[in-house]
């Protein structure tokens, strides 16, 4: 029988196994191929706090779903086109987000007795679960597997890890994917330290693929054009990885050398690991005792004249408040990166929230003003870990940057950019001559202060915790604190003089604006496009600045007759506006489920608003 | 370079310590001793740094006439580590109290030393809360009757020394407020010391625990209560010099001169730069009345300080790596050409 091959304008996989089948690598060599075949993607790994739970149990299922294209992707994908179930109990996780036309590729060698019982199914799953209507694929891949490798010398163990190469193989063939780029990764990784696994995993992959072309079960493969992205080069990258490198780009344009003190924390860790790495850049990490530490140690190195950063999640960021605090009160740069995930208290670790704005914005004691700033998809992150750096360092403030766990781990094609099209960061050293030192006179124009660093001579001064007049000296008189709080949040609003202006998508005016920030950004804007694709009135604003505001915000909420706040929260976002802007009249849409939005909730909620 | 006087790390701010407190005098120590410290470091003033936390003692930045630091309760060793860190040229010097470095700094406090992070710190420990006025600290003694005790406290002391010798602590020294030239010579010993100085000053708060350490500061009993320890020298104390300590067994004991066959050549001769911290532990450790308080520099070896071996890696990756600037890294490993 010859296959039907169906042209797609994009599909969503949703590879699903035990924690230590290795899906989150299967899905992304799948997102990586196709990234270099040319699709847009987006990637989202879901996967459970556990490092290895109980084997074949529903809380120890990882899934990582990868979404591709012909054109515009800007989100992962609600629902799949194909889900890979390496067991019964990622079936179990997993069916809820399967299309109506789906198909399933499940491993009927763990579909046993037990593997059935471990997932808690009492007779058929596919009817348990009521997928009889899909297209359901049944192959023995651990027996093919084994049957693959038996003469490769490898023992039983390291056999079993290779399923998911045969897997990959399969999907490889549905989606007509050609395999070279997995070759030349299998060379890369084991090519010098263990050239004897890279002949099995290819054999392995291979036999895969030719299992899906041979069997008749596969009615039809898929082929997704490439897209027509802007030439130059790509590569993929997550979220934190684009944190840490536009961290070492405002390094590099600052002049100043990265410091980075921070603790270990989900999941926000890989942006310290990253740093870590870059040594090469002349990035200094500090792995310190506690979050407390890590901010602390920034403190100090910005005191130094570093470019310094500590990164965290929710948790940490609440056990840093107090020496926030220190760095509004001494006016030093810092960028406070938080990778925000579900909470209160420890929460759910691994899953995706926007909990955190309001602690953000308010969580600290005291006149507390500071630059708050969101990212909104993972290569995003770059840019916006970039603009953090240079408003900090230009503007002597800590500057808090959200990200979220669905923007650290996720990933998308990246156009490179190149280090010549970013500006000059120049912060507003105090220069030998300007006259005598004084810690805290300011610009004029911008209430920024001067700064000078340990080393300078004869510009010697202390700063602290304390209240102080312009001239660094200890002060408890009202008068003089009261100009002191109106100043540091002058400061802050004034920022709003050097960032962009709100844009809109979509109506410039009308019926409704649609609302969001951060990571949602991908979600709504694919509905507002599906809602307008049906003629209706709809703006769509994204907020990239939270504090300042853009200075042309009220403008834009004037020109609707209603506003829709979106957001992964109870209504922070919403409630910021209202008391910003309360003439207007704000509608809401909340999830706090731990999971992103989904494309079709978020049109059901337009639609409904309008 | 420049030479400096006493009077140049003297700032123009008031000092606002109370009358009589222990403070003054370990701040008049360490005015002396900068310049020395300059000196002999070949580091000039604007090189220095002072870092406090928070309490009485954490005042003291704002009276030397350096770049300072008031900072905020227990964290000061923190951002000390972050400004050596980011720059180990500077010469990072730090107070702090009891309750700031041994309560709610412990943390900082213990990892710092455990790290030898370049710093010295001089621990103000007068076992008490000066600041909120007068609750017991995690040096005060056991039974303590403080506002938060009014029954006495249930709980034991840390005694700095062996907090310290238990981090692996590279240098540890005890002063007294009273004895400005000691404390001045132990200033002088930290700064020359790479790595973690711990120096704890023993100071006297007047108002909310006067007298916590007059048993051994007093003019009459000092000589005979304390030991004044300084390496390769003769463990001998006493008005009239005939006190000294030997080993005993595991243990320290204290003989005198001339009784019971006992000369000279049987008391211990201080060894500071010893490896093993076992004895400086004993003398740490050291408490009246059976024993003499040890002052002076007790432990100070060498090893590899963290700042160092931070900035050394950088160097050592830095000249390895083909990846030069932020556009190598950019298109460093898989990419692809649209």
């Amino acid at each position: 029988m010859r296959h039907k091959v169906i042209d797609a304008k994009d599909v969503v996989i949703r590879f699903a196994g035990d924690s230590g089948d290795g899906m989150q690598l299967t899905g992304s060599l799948f997102a990586d191929m196709s990234a270099v075949y040319g699709n847009e993607l987006s990637t989202f790994p879901d996967y459970p706090a556990e490092i290895r739970a109980p084997h074949g149990t529903v809380s120890g299922v990882s899934g990582f779903q990868v979404h591709i294209g012909s054109n515009h992707v800007t989100t992962p994908g609600d629902f799949c086109d194909l889900l890979v179930a390496m067991n019964p109990a990622a079936l179990k996780a997993n069916a809820k987000w399967l299309k109506r036309t789906a198909m399933v590729l499940i491993d009927e060698d763990t579909f046993d007795e037990e593997g059935l019982a471990r997932a808690g199914f009492t007779g058929d799953p596919i009817a348990e679960l009521h997928i009889e209507d899909r297209e359901i694929i049944v192959a023995p891949i651990t027996q093919l597997t084994r049957e693959s490798l038996k003469d490769s010398g490898l023992d039983a163990k390291t056999i079993a890890k290779c399923k998911n190469m045969f897997v990959l193989g399969m999907a490889c063939f549905i989606y007509s994917r050609p395999m070279e780029y997995i070759y030349d990764y299998l060379q890369k990784k084991f090519g010098r330290k263990h050239p004897e696994f890279v002949a099995p995993n290819k054999k392995v992959l291979n036999d895969g693929y030719n299992y899906a072309s041979n069997i008749q079960a596969i009615p039809n493969t898929y082929n997704v054009q490439p897209a027509n992205l802007k030439k130059g080069l790509y590569r993929n990258i997550t979220g934190n990885q684009a944190i840490a490198w536009g961290l070492l780009a405002a390094s590099e344009k600052s002049g100043l050398p990265l410091f980075c003190g921070s603790y270990p924390i989900t999941p926000a860790t890989a942006i310290l690991e990253e740093l870590a790495i870059h040594k090469n850049l002349g990035a200094k990490t500090v792995q310190a005792e506690d979050e407390i530490a890590g901010i602390c140690t920034a403190i100090g190195a910005s005191f130094a004249g570093n470019l310094a950063v500590t990164t965290t999640s929710g948790p940490g960021l609440s056990l840093k408040s107090e020496a926030l605090g220190l760095a509004v009160m001494t006016e030093l740069p810092l960028v406070v990166v938080d990778v925000q995930r579900a909470g209160p208290s420890t929460g759910i670790p691994t899953k995706t929230e926007q909990t955190d704005l309001n602690q953000a914005l308010y969580g600290r004691n005291g006149e507390c003003p500071m630059v708050v700033m969101a990212a909104h998809s993972p290569a995003n992150c770059f840019d916006t870990a970039f603009n953090a750096a240079k408003i900090a360092l230009e503007h002597m403030t800590p500057v808090l940057l959200l990200s979220e766990g669905f923007l650290g781990n996720g990933s998308e094609p990246w156009h490179i950019p190149s280090m010549a099209d970013y500006p000059e960061i120049k912060p507003p050293f105090a220069k030998a001559g300007d006259g005598r030192y004084y810690p805290f006179v300011r610009d004029e124009k911008t209430k920024v202060r001067k700064w000078a660093l340990p080393g300078q001579k004869g510009m010697e001064h202390r700063v602290g915790g304390l209240e102080k007049n312009d001239f660094g000296v200890l002060s408890s008189d009202p008068q003089n604190h009261a100009k002191m709080v109106r100043e540091r949040a002058e400061k802050i609003a004034r920022v709003a003089d050097s960032i962009p202006e709100l844009t809109v998508e979509g109506a410039r005016e009308g019926e409704l604006l649609v609302i969001g920030w951060g990571g949602t950004y991908g979600h709504i804007m694919s509905a507002v496009d599906e809602v307008r694709s049906k003629g209706a009135e709809v703006g769509f604003a994204h907020f990239d600045y939270i504090m300042p505001l853009p200075s042309n915000t009220k403008e834009v909420l004037s020109k609707y007759r209603k506003i829709l706040v979106c957001e992964l929260n109870s209504g922070h976002f919403a409630a910021y506006l209202r008391s910003e802007f309360p003439e207007f009249r704000y509608m809401q849409f909340n999830k706090v489920q731990g999971q992103p939005f989904l494309v079709q909730e978020l049109v059901d909620a337009i639609s409904e608003a309008l | 370079m420049e030479k400096y006087t006493f009077k140049d790390f003297k700032s123009d701010q008031e000092v606002r310590w109370c009358p009589g407190c222990g403070d003054h005098a370990v701040l008049a120590a360490m005015q002396r001793a900068m310049p020395r410290v300059s000196e002999l470091s070949g580091c000039s003033k604007e090189k220095f740094v002072v870092v406090s936390g928070i309490g009485c003692s954490s005042r003291l930045p704002y009276y030397m006439n350096t770049y300072g630091f008031h900072s905020i309760h227990g964290r000061a060793t923190a951002i000390s580590t972050g400004i050596k860190v980011a720059n180990p040229e500077l010469a990072v010097w730090q107070a702090c109290g009891d309750g700031d470095a041994l309560a709610i700094g412990g943390n900082h406090f213990i990892h710092a030393v455990r790290r030898n992070v370049d710093i010295n710190i001089i621990l103000f420990n007068n076992q008490i809360y000066g600041l909120t006025k007068g609750q017991y600290s995690p040096t005060s003694k056991f039974g303590a009757i403080t506002k938060t005790s009014p029954y006495g406290t249930v709980e034991h002391p840390f005694n700095p020394g062996s907090l310290v010798l238990g981090a692996k602590g590279t240098f540890f020294a005890r002063g007294l407020d009273t004895e400005l030239k000691l404390n001045e010579e132990i200033m002088v010993a930290a700064a020359s010391h790479a790595g973690t100085s711990v120096m704890e000053m023993l100071t006297n708060c007047v108002i909310f625990n006067d007298g916590a350490h007059s048993c051994i500061s007093s003019r009459e009993t000092k000589a005979d209560r304390t030991i004044v320890l300084r390496h390769g020298e003769k463990m001998i104390f006493g008005r009239n010099r005939d006190k000294g300590l030997i080993l005993d067994g595991m243990g320290l004991r204290v003989v005198t001169i001339g009784e019971k066959g006992i000369t000279e050549d049987d008391i211990l001769t201080h060894d500071a730069h010893c490896e093993n911290a076992g004895i400086h532990m004993m003398l740490a450790d050291m408490k009246y009345p059976d024993f003499p308080v040890a002052l002076g520099v007790i432990r100070d070896v060498e090893d590899v300080t963290y700042d160092c071996g931070v900035k050394l890696q950088v160097e050592q990756v830095r000249d390895k790596s083909k990846i030069k600037c932020v556009d190598d890294l950019l298109r460093s490993g898989s990419v692809w050409e649209v």
